[in-house]
């Protein structure tokens, strides 16, 4: 029940909203909307696994072998919350945006919504295919309407990148599909699958299926559509595809990759972290050159979503459980930092970080939410990132999985210190020093504002000081998944 | 039979419309009670109620060629509805064009249904001669003759081939017979007679679907043909040839499938690869249609890789999806001032409907879920990919895909997200609007439940 609402109340709304023709108005029911699944999403955390509520089942496609099953474990329940939870803060943070036929972008946010929650609650491949579409169509449609100057160039790029892989994904799952023996797309038997297949075809299945994770997530050198992206949409799509779609690239390893083809989870894992690895790092260095606010935010999500690839391959349970609260964490942070880039964005004109400086000055309150935000990027103690890393790095470690755990652990701290030296870096230029003539003006931050920041920053504390309820609403998913990897070969 | 005899009856009823009424409509409304009239009978004849007249095995029905008959004609009767006035555009002869459709309907049905090679070869050759006709029915444009010079010469060249291929087929096999299902009787080995023959079946069969490399006539015949008639030999003709090329395959070589399958397979990529990258630099939405169509075909021939019950419901559910999102598009392109792609800019502004609907039939096209193209591609992959051989053709067919993407997107980034004043000729009137959107619906509706269309057909089939 809990799923089907979360899933058809932003669909319904969205379909709606495109018929409210007034900006206000448009405004207002998307919020609306959106609380209104987060309500929901709320209460279906307090919910046992096994309750009937977070099930639901329906007739499909029976010559295919396909039904309507969608439902919320562990790895649901987390990245469902974060979606639930980043929609209103999104539409709160950027309130007093406008834009051109407003009743069409909050539509297609909406339905974007509705494609983000069905992927995350399908438990039936070609469902999840579908969703996975979905999700993608309305970003598309958002970035390439509302964008930046380049924005048509930048979403094709993003879209033919996003769906060539998807493609190769089908093609995966269309195999796995023909190898379970009584023809279904249910979750149940693509992860008995592997027991018909060898290696080899495990192996291989592994990069048609993962081709499409790793380019959303995006891990090095498939990352090139995400700066550009990222610079050229509008900034609230930039923080759907940032804080949540980009999660579902991790998402996809976890449900439907490792415990689906062990076998070439195993296998290729070396070759997948080095990329990560490396990615990280490069990926830092970048982010240490850039100019413009969005792509240097842009290639530090590159670094953090790298570092939670590489636990995931290292087949460690303490790893795993860094990876499933810094998905959430991740997504909170990353929001915060878009705010603050959409309020100096509107307000000053520009992006570039030459061109401002002493904003600390004019903006105090501003100024305190973003450094504690900014400090949760670089996960300083106390705050959420630190948790996270701080198990993301011990799973690195302590894995058994690659004789290179420590060359792993090693490299990869030091995208820490790198990504130290760029947020600082980013702080010191934008918001304190002397102002110059665009940032004398400066305003400080408007209430509603505020209310997203803050909301983010308590967020940030919480679950830095007592991340223990956060942990456990993913435990369930890391043991039976990483059960299902260590099978006997 | 009923839809044979009809056709060809109500043929000859369009032909004699012009003598007895000079209006317009008369003849448009006649055209479409004769397609409501075949349509209706092809029902009957799934339903088992048929005229029965003994062709001495020449022809079999089943349930196969008559719902891929039924989508032809359901096809038909959406495009005359959309497009029907515009065909008054290209000349005064509006009631031979009706005809020679009704005589190209008439060459479909039979190909759907032949059981001997022979009757292959009447049924492509009575769809051929009407599609050079309406081909060069624009007169007074010489791109309009020269293309149809062309169909005509690369078309004839095409049939001599397929009558040397039934010939070698004739002596290869042990009895003589020209039915398709006892050719292969009695071969132990692929002899080279017999291979030869159905080599040259294959490329002559390649021609009409217009595989590469045997293509080089498509984008010339469609973009010289006017418009309107573009838009049927680039659907409904083509997708009943594959219907056609399925059973002559299934059938009658279906034991030697080893044998000819590489060469198919090799057909099949180039005609992937050449329709999809050509189309990525064409300026012309038309010609970039006709390369599309080419590309389809492409993916229509993956049936002929597999070959099994998933392939056939395949080709089925791929002809009703790609021949309505074509016709939707082709309508709308016949309306547009200019046919380039910069005609296309600003066009949700101006026709916000007309825009809307060209977007759901290109994503069709392009195979994003949600709509029917999307199954159509889906059927064809699995059905291959259910056989466990030619990956490497599965992959490259969805980069071809992923490639599709690009020119299909242009258009509606062109409607979309650029600004400029493209609009039509004239004002779209409601009902036009309105059959868009029903179309537009029945494609969703594809998407979503793909079985609904077979089932409601299998259903007309339970009650007679």
């Amino acid at each position: 029940m809990i799923p089907v609402l979360l899933i058809v109340i932003p669909l319904v709304t969205g379909l709606i909203g495109f018929l409210i023709k007034s900006d206000n108005g448009a405004r207002g029911w998307a919020l609306l909307s959106s609380v209104l699944t987060l309500i929901v999403a709320l209460a279906g955390l307090g919910l046992a696994k096994d309750s009937p509520l977070l099930h639901a089942d329906a007739q499909w496609l029976p010559e295919l072998g396909s039904r309507m099953t969608v439902g919320l474990d562990g790895l649901g329940k987390v990245l469902g919350l974060l979606t639930a939870v980043c929609f209103p803060l999104i539409f709160v943070a950027t309130w007093r945006d406008s834009y051109k036929k407003s009743w069409n972008f909050y539509a297609l946010m909406l339905l974007s919504q509705a494609g983000l929650m069905g992927v995350f609650m399908a438990y039936d491949a070609l469902l999840f295919y579908f969703f996975w579409e979905l999700a993608l169509i309305p970003v598309y449609f958002l970035c390439s309407q509302w964008g930046g100057e380049r924005r048509i160039a930048a979403t094709f790029k993003f879209f033919v990148y996003t769906f060539t892989g998807s493609l190769l994904m089908l093609v995966g799952i269309i195999w796995l599909w023909s190898r379970t023996p009584d023809h279904s797309f249910s979750l149940q038997a693509f992860y008995d699958v592997h027991n018909h297949m060898n290696g080899g075809e495990q192996g291989f299945i592994f990069w048609l299926l993962f081709l499409a994770f790793a380019i959303k997530m995006p891990i090095w050198p498939l990352h090139t559509w995400q700066p550009e992206t990222y610079e050229q949409s509008p900034t609230a799509t930039t923080m759907v595809l940032s804080a949540v779609m980009v999660k579902m690239g991790v998402f996809g390893v976890i449900r439907w990759v490792a415990p689906v083809v062990p076998g070439g989870f195993w296998q290729w894992g070396d070759l997948v972290s080095f990329c990560c690895m490396f990615g990280m790092i490069y990926a830092s260095l970048l982010a240490i050159k850039q100019d413009d606010l969005k792509r240097l935010i842009a290639y530090s999500s590159i670094a953090h979503i790298g570092l939670m690839c590489l636990a995931l391959f290292a087949i460690d349970k303490t790893g795993w459980q860094g990876v499933m609260i810094q998905m959430f964490n991740h997504g909170i942070n990353i929001l915060g930092m878009w705010i603050v880039v959409d309020l100096i964005e509107r307000q000053f004109g520009t992006r570039k970080i030459s061109e401002l400086g002493g904003i600390a000055q004019k903006a105090p309150g501003l100024t305190i939410l973003l450094v504690i935000v900014a400090l949760a990027n670089v996960a300083l103690p106390l705050t959420n990132a630190f948790v996270g890393e701080f198990l993301l790095f011990t799973g690195v470690f302590t894995s058994t999985a690659t004789q290179y755990n420590v060359v792993y652990t090693v490299i990869s701290g030091l995208s820490i210190i790198l990504g130290a030296v760029y947020t600082l870096n980013m702080i010191q230029r934008v918001f304190y020093g002397n102002t110059n003539t665009l940032t004398a003006q400066g305003t400080d931050i408007k209430l509603n504002e505020k209310l997203a920041l803050a909301a983010i920053v308590v967020l940030i504390l919480v679950i830095g000081v007592y991340p223990k309820p956060m942990l456990q609403l993913g435990q369930d998913t890391v043991d039976q998944v990483l059960s299902r990897i260590n099978y006997k070969l | 039979m009923n839809s044979i005899l009809l056709s060809a009856i109500w043929g000859i009823v369009m032909m004699f419309s012009g003598v007895f009424t000079q209006s317009k409509s008369a003849i448009r409304y006649t055209a479409i009670l004769g397609l409501i009239l075949l349509l209706l009978v092809t029902c009957m004849d799934l339903g088992g109620c048929r005229v029965d007249i003994n062709v001495h095995k020449m022809l079999y029905f089943d349930t196969f060629g008559m719902l891929g008959n039924s989508i032809a004609f359901a096809s038909t009767l959406i495009y005359v509805l959309l497009s029907g006035r515009d065909m008054e555009k290209v000349g005064h002869n509006l009631a031979e064009y009706f005809a020679l459709v009704f005589f190209i309907l008439c060459g479909l049905s039979i190909v759907t249904s032949f059981n001997t090679l022979l009757m292959l070869f009447l049924g492509i050759e009575i769809m051929s001669i009407p599609l050079y006709i309406l081909t060069g029915s624009d007169k007074r444009n010489l791109k309009s003759n020269e293309a149809s010079l062309k169909y005509f010469l690369m078309g004839s060249f095409s049939t001599g081939l397929m009558l040397l291929g039934i010939a070698l087929l004739y002596g290869a096999s042990s009895t003589g017979t020209f039915f398709i299902d006892d050719l292969w009787a009695g071969k132990t080995s692929s002899e080279p007679l017999f291979m030869a023959g159905i080599l040259l079946m294959l490329v002559s069969m390649g021609f009409k679907v217009s595989a590469a490399p045997f293509h080089f006539w498509t984008p010339d015949a469609y973009d010289g043909a006017p418009t309107v008639f573009t838009s049927f030999m680039a659907t409904v003709v083509k997708v009943s040839i594959f219907v056609g090329f399925v059973r002559l395959f299934d059938e009658g070589f279906g034991a030697s499938k080893e044998k000819w399958q590489l060469f198919v397979a090799l057909v099949t990529a180039a005609t992937l690869f050449i329709g999809n990258i050509t189309a990525v630099f064409q300026q012309s939405v038309k010609r970039m249609l006709a390369y599309s169509s080419i590309a389809q075909a492409g993916f229509m021939l993956l049936s002929l890789m597999a070959l099994n019950q998933v392939s056939k419901e395949g080709i089925l559910l791929y002809a009703g999806a790609y021949s309505l999102a074509t016709i939707g598009i082709f309508a709308i392109l016949i309306r547009m001032k200019d046919y380039t792609f910069e005609g296309f800019n600003g066009l949700a502004k101006q026709q916000p409907v007309l825009a809307a609907t060209c977007t759901i039939f290109l994503l069709s096209l392009a195979g994003i879920p949600l709509t029917g193209g999307f199954f159509a591609k889906y059927y064809m992959l699995s059905s291959v990919v259910a056989t466990g051989h030619y990956l490497w053709l599965v992959i490259f067919a969805v980069l071809c895909a992923a490639v599709s993407v690009y020119y299909y997107f242009r258009v509606i980034q062109a409607m979309y997200f650029k600004d400029g004043d493209g609009s039509t000729e004239e004002q779209p009137s409601a009902g036009f609007k309105g059959l868009l959107v029903f179309v537009a619906a029945l494609i969703l509706l594809l998407g979503i439940f793909p079985q609904t269309l077979l089932d409601l057909l299998s259903k007309i089939v339970y009650i007679y």
